[in-house]
């Protein structure tokens, strides 16, 4: 077996359908008979229902059902969605209804669905819903939600909390208590929506004359569907297919499970028809989870030289209106700290606090960017109050090469300790700062301060936990052409899952890139699966993967030594077939192979032998591998209107081995391009009474080509020693640090001017106050 | 996001539109389309007649002389941006056009839908506005023509009455062709402005401003002339003095407020691109300004 | 129900009579009643892009433009750049080549605005491929890629390499 795909920048298999309009996203999907759903949402942050009028909307032509809570089936009615991830730290994890019952606790909420022939007349008939309101308070700012007598988010909640969790190991005290500095950050983090180009989407077919529901959905986690609208209608996992088809984009939200999930399949079953929704770009922005608010309020203890010994502070996390999602984006949170640095005393406390907003749960890098977010700013504080270079205070505090495989000293969530498997920090900084011309940037910005440009640098570093397990799995397959399909759970929404499977199973079995199909996100085809986040798919699915090839593989080889009467040593898998090796000229294909193992009528399996030339794997993880890296952003601010440009942006980083260079790189771009739309211009803004003002793509700006940099990456490749393959995740490495050096680098542009950033998005209005409370201290 | 149901009409021919306008109560004038019908998408309107104005011969013809530029108010931005007349007469307009929306919208998106949609931040109304262009309008009752100063009434309301359409936009050339220059300040590249200025300036052969057209978008609901700059900058040498005193007087008006942006950052960008803008025209003029 | 009007338009070549509520946009007729789903519908308000195809030589938002007003108009789609013996467009083989897309989604509306720019602007250099593209909103790749295709295919285009 030859090592010919592995680590190959290897052009996309996805890519001609795609390129040439024949992709197959849920709303190109259509049934015979099939019927349009649009939703009533609710206009109010917090209201009660007080009774539904649709005698208007049943009469417009081509209505066919109306759906309100009321008309439910009794045991449908009044039912909350499941919480998808319990926890014991869970305080309330309310959850909503599919239908609203009697109250409204955000702006978007489902609370009525016309089904129609057309989506037009669906939406004519939704318009002409009156559902009559009793407007109650509502709690908007989550620092506001979070103190004692706050406005309730829910009636019947005695109060606004959802969880209190800490990161907690070593002795913080002991640390503050030894510092020779503290020093101190409170940072406002605001990360805005999803916004994957394709919005949500479902179709729910039911047939009865199989029993089975088929739903197609937009979804990153085809399981964790088909389990909860499965228990939510109280039916069988196997009565519910769940297909993800070409889904474009999922970035997090599409993670999770929305009662439009559960409607669409009572609706199917209720009216004998198939029935879609596609989420317009308007209800993307309430009806779909976002990520918004942290506040931050951290202390950092310092010895002399700048290593900081501890960090202590709390963090007030805004949840929306419900815990769709259980606590993982409040868990990233607090999960990956301190980072990429040796600091052994941590005391972080976070309140997740119900407001009546949108629920939050993760987007691309969930709480991660956060987390580095404000590790950056505590490196930031100490280079500011020591007068250190940023670059010197990182080499300073990151953890060194030979402590790998690293204790952090925290434990996670099952009670294990937290490890870094493997990494080079200090190595990622250096070729950041070549790639970056670090050094030789102060003459740049010398020379720009006296043509009257404000040039700025900054530098952020970060861990990434990937490759959560349990597994993701996989069963690799040889058929009687020789062709090998390979079956997996996972679910891909544009991250070239399928060519870096093909890779895997290419090399393991010797057979050509193109002899490999692929077959993913559809659970009538694989039996059980987790779903596409946290940089995990690569890691669990391409594990499992070559688990499952290799022992094909294996099983190959014994069939082959047997019909071959040959040593196993003596044989290999090449080009199609196992052949002798070297001079010996033996052959036998496997396809050939495979048809001994599957024989029809009156044949028989081999003895010793199963039938099938196939294995199943689902590789469980061993730990999670960390990826890492150092990003370096260059800006210049137009000191007049408050503009910031990034003029360069340099990242170093380490995925352990890569299966698709191509792939990573672009995974790397599209992150970092995210962290500089979060840092500059996303964002979601609520009025005081919770009308979101952010609603279409005028008022809610995402990064353009126009603005955003060429991005340099240099790649280092420090194996992982927790799967064969020695890889790690690469999803959202660009993301998370991008935000925080983009903003260190606007201070350091600002520095005459004493320019200290404690909110994001940075606008240009706030720069410009920021300047001129800076002009006037001056 | 789907459109309310409207009654669809395509007029052949001018007199059939106004007839039209007088005749149907709730009705729209389809022209670009780039503004009106993503409102129609997202129900913000829902007329129950679109007239669709594309049809109609006469309102897409441009011409010039010596003395002015005439543009039809169904000339495509595109057409404006690719025009050898424009870029020769109105080469502010063509600088401004490439602020307006995307190449994919001004293929379709007309120089009247532009002036009569009259958004605040309109890059062709402060065109407009520099030059007081002259806007035609047809009715029942013939033909109006109303200077720009006299076109915007209010917040995207603008002095054309409901049955009438506009139907060319006439542009004065300055004799002594001028330094120009159009700057904006917006979040994004084809961003609506927060703040849009333009200006042309003429200066003698000693470099004294001896002519100055200074408009302002953005700042406020609608667009002005900011003609007590101009007034005091007459007479005075083309310098960066000059350019920042300008600057600050313009920084005086009155600006909005709103959800997104303040009035006072408003006045800033105000300041910061009249400095500019004007400093731009000037080093455009013949004589490039003062050495 | 508003009266249907009845529409001849060219698409890709191929001739198509139908008739349509004067409500719909062109994106929705095609993907509806041609089931031509290759254009994508990412914001239906004229701003992401996805939709953009070209309408009688011209790039536009086909979300933005009503159904009927295509009437006699011609027209191409995403569906209709690869030549009939499934020969790739060299942008379309660019964009392959250089991981120009990932989930695709906003793949057909970026494909047919450069269609249409590098038309009109055949030596295009990286600061005007950003800035004609910022008409497209792309949410995966950060735009590098989808330049670095462009600027490949332009070549192409343009008779200087492949």
């Amino acid at each position: 077996m030859g090592v010919r795909y592995f680590g190959a920048s290897i052009l996309r298999a996805e890519d001609k359908t795609l390129l040439t309009g024949q992709g197959n996203y849920v709303d190109d999907i259509t049934r015979p008979g099939l019927l349009h759903a649009a939703f009533v949402r609710a206009e109010h942050a917090h209201a009660l229902i007080l009774g539904i009028d649709a005698t208007l909307a049943q009469a417009v032509p081509g209505v066919v059902a109306i759906i309100t809570n009321d008309n439910l089936p009794d045991v449908l009615k009044d039912k909350r969605m499941a919480q998808p991830y319990p926890s014991p730290v869970l305080k309330q994890g309310i959850c909503c209804h599919i239908l609203a019952a009697n109250e409204v606790n955000y702006v978007g909420q489902t609370v009525a669905v016309v089904i129609a022939e057309s989506r037009h007349l669906a939406e004519d008939a939704a318009a002409l819903i009156a559902v009559n309101y009793q407007v109650l308070d509502a709690v908007i700012d989550c620092q506001v939600a979070y103190k004692e007598g706050a406005p309730l988010a829910h009636c019947s909640a005695p109060d606004n909390i959802v969880a209190t969790l800490k990161a907690k190991f070593g002795d913080v005290d002991v640390a503050f208590a030894n510092a020779a500095h503290v020093v101190s950050i409170s940072d406002h983090h605001h990360r805005g929506g999803c916004h994957a180009m394709e919005t949500r989407g479902v179709i729910a077919e039911d047939d009865p004359s199989c029993g089975e529901i088929t739903l197609w959905s937009a979804t990153q986690c085809p399981y964790l569907v088909r389990r909860l609208v499965a228990q939510h209608l109280d039916i069988p996992e196997s009565s519910l297919r769940v297909i993800a088809p070409d889904v474009g984009g999922g970035f997090g939200p599409k993670a999770s499970v929305y009662p439009e999930e559960v409607v669409v399949c009572i609706a199917s079953r209720m009216l004998s028809r198939p029935i879609k929704w596609i989420e317009d770009r308007r209800e993307h922005f309430t009806a779909t989870q976002t990520q918004r608010d942290q506040f931050w309020n951290l202390e950092a203890a310092v010895d002399k030289i700048g290593k900081v010994l501890g960090v202590r502070g709390t963090i007030i996390h805004d949840n929306g209106a419900f815990v769709p999602y259980g606590l993982l984006l409040p868990m990233t949170t607090l999960g990956p700290l301190p980072g990429p640095y040796s600091i052994r005393n941590i005391d972080v406390t976070l309140e997740a606090v119900f407001t009546n907003t949108t629920p939050n749960s993760p987007v691309r890098g969930a709480g991660r960017p956060n987390a580095a977010y404000a590790m950056e700013r505590v490196m930031q504080a100490v280079s500011r109050s020591l007068g250190l270079d940023p670059v010197e205070v990182r080499a300073i505090n990151l953890v060194r090469k030979d402590a790998f495989p690293y204790e952090t000293g925290a434990l996670n969530r099952v009670g294990k300790p937290v490890v870094y498997d493997s990494g080079d920090y200090h190595g990622c900084l250096d070729k950041a700062v070549n790639l970056a011309d670090y050094k030789n940037f102060v003459t740049r910005q010398d020379a720009a301060r006296k043509d009257g440009r404000y040039l700025g640098i900054g530098v952020a570093a970060c861990v990434e936990d990937t490759g959560i397990g349990p597994y993701e799995g996989a069963t690799v397959r040889v058929d009687s052409s020789g062709k090998v399909m390979v079956e997996t759970g996972a679910a891909s929404q544009g991250q070239g899952h399928k060519t870096v499977i093909k890779q895997i199973a290419a090399d393991a079995l010797g057979v050509t890139f193109e002899d490999v199909r692929v077959q993913t996100g559809d659970t009538g085809r694989f039996a059980q699966g987790v779903g596409a986040i946290g940089s995990r798919i690569a890691v669990t699915v391409g594990s499992s993967v070559h688990l499952a090839a290799t022992q094909v593989g294996t099983t190959a080889l014994a069939l082959a030594s047997e019909v071959l009467d040959q040593p196993q040593e003596e044989l290999e898998l090449s080009d199609g077939a196992v052949r002798g090796k070297g001079d010996h000229n033996v052959f036998i294909s496997l396809g050939d192979l495979a048809t001994r193992l599957a024989p029809m009528a009156g044949g028989s399996v081999p003895l010793s032998f199963n039938a099938s030339l196939e294995a199943t794997s689902y590789a469980t993880a061993k730990g999670q591998p960390y990826a890492n890296g150092t990003n370096i952003a260059e800006v210049e601010v137009d000191i007049g209107t408050g503009e910031v440009r990034v003029l360069r942006y340099s990242v170093a980083h380490d995925c352990g081995n890569m299966i698709n260079p191509m792939i990573v790189d672009g995974q790397i771009v599209g992150g970092v391009v995210h962290g500089i739309g979060n840092a500059l211009f996303e964002e979601m803004i609520y009025d005081p009474s919770g009308q979101p003002l952010t609603t279409n793509y005028s008022e809610y700006l995402l990064p353009l080509s126009s603005e955003m940099p060429e991005v340099n990456i240099v790649h280092q490749e420090t194996p992982s020693p927790l799967n064969e393959l020695g890889i790690k995740g690469a999803g959202e490495g660009g993301a998370i640090p991008a935000t925080a050096a983009v903003v260190a680098a606007i201070e350091n542009a600002l520095e005459p001017f004493g320019v200290v950033i404690e909110r994001y998005p940075v606008s240009p209005e706030r720069l410009c106050a920021l300047i001129v409370a800076g002009e006037n201290v001056v | 996001m789907k459109s309310a149901q409207f009654d669809y009409h395509k007029p052949k021919n001018l007199n059939e539109a106004i007839a039209l306008l007088g005749r149907l109560e709730d009705a729209k004038l389809l022209a670009g389309g780039q503004s009106l019908v993503p409102m129609m998408n997202m129900r913000f309107v829902q007329p129950a007649h679109v007239i669709d104005v594309n049809g109609i011969a006469g309102l897409t013809q441009m011409s010039a002389d010596v003395s002015s530029v005439t543009i039809g108010a169904m000339v495509r931005q595109a057409e404006l941006l690719r025009s050898k007349v424009i870029a020769r007469d109105l080469p502010v307009m063509a600088e401004a056009l490439r602020c307006v929306g995307h190449f994919q919208t001004r293929s379709r998106g007309t120089i009247g839908g532009s002036l009569c949609h009259l958004d605040p931040s309109a890059e062709l109304a402060v065109v407009a506005a520099l030059y007081d262009a002259e806007i035609s309008v047809q009715g029942p009752g013939g033909e109006r023509v109303i200077a720009f100063p006299q076109w915007p009434l209010a917040y995207m309301m603008p002095s054309v009455r409901p049955d009438e359409i506009a139907t060319k936009i006439s542009f004065p050339l300055w004799s002594d062709p001028p330094g120009y220059s159009f700057v904006e300040f917006a979040r994004r590249h084809g961003d609506f402005a927060i703040v849009a200025a333009a200006c042309l300036i003429n200066l003698d052969s000693s470099g004294i401003i001896t002519k100055c057209s200074l408009s302002i978008g953005g700042a406020d609901q609608i667009v002005h002339r900011l003609g007590n700059v101009e007034t005091s900058i007459i007479g005075h040498l083309a310098n960066e003095e000059i350019f920042e005193f300008a600057g600050d007087l313009a920084g005086n008006m009155d600006t909005m407020d709103d959800a997104y942006v303040s009035g006072a950052y408003r006045k800033r960008l105000v300041r910061v691109l009249c400095r500019r803008v004007l400093k731009k025209a000037v080093e455009r003029t013949k004589s490039g300004g003062q050495a | 129900m508003s009266e249907k009007k009845s529409i001849t338009i060219k698409v890709n070549g191929i001739s198509h009579s139908l008739e349509v509520e004067p409500r719909m946009h062109l994106g929705d007729m095609l993907r509806l009643e041609l089931n031509l789903t290759g254009t994508h519908l990412g914001c239906e308000h004229g701003v992401c892009g996805a939709c953009t195809l070209i309408f009688n030589g011209e790039a536009v938002r086909s979300c933005l433009m009503l159904a009927v007003q295509a009437d006699g108009a011609e027209i191409t789609t995403i569906e209709g750049m690869a030549l009939p013996d499934g020969t790739l467009h060299p942008l379309q083989l660019a964009f392959h080549e250089h991981h120009g897309l990932q989930c695709g989604f906003c793949t057909p509306g970026m494909i047919m605005s450069l269609v249409a720019y590098l038309q009109d602007n055949p030596s295009a250099d990286e600061a005007n491929i950003r800035e004609a593209l910022s008409g497209n909103i792309c949410r995966c790749t950060g735009y590098q890629a989808i330049v670095k295709s462009a600027l490949s295919a332009a070549e192409v285009m343009r008779g200087e390499t492949g």
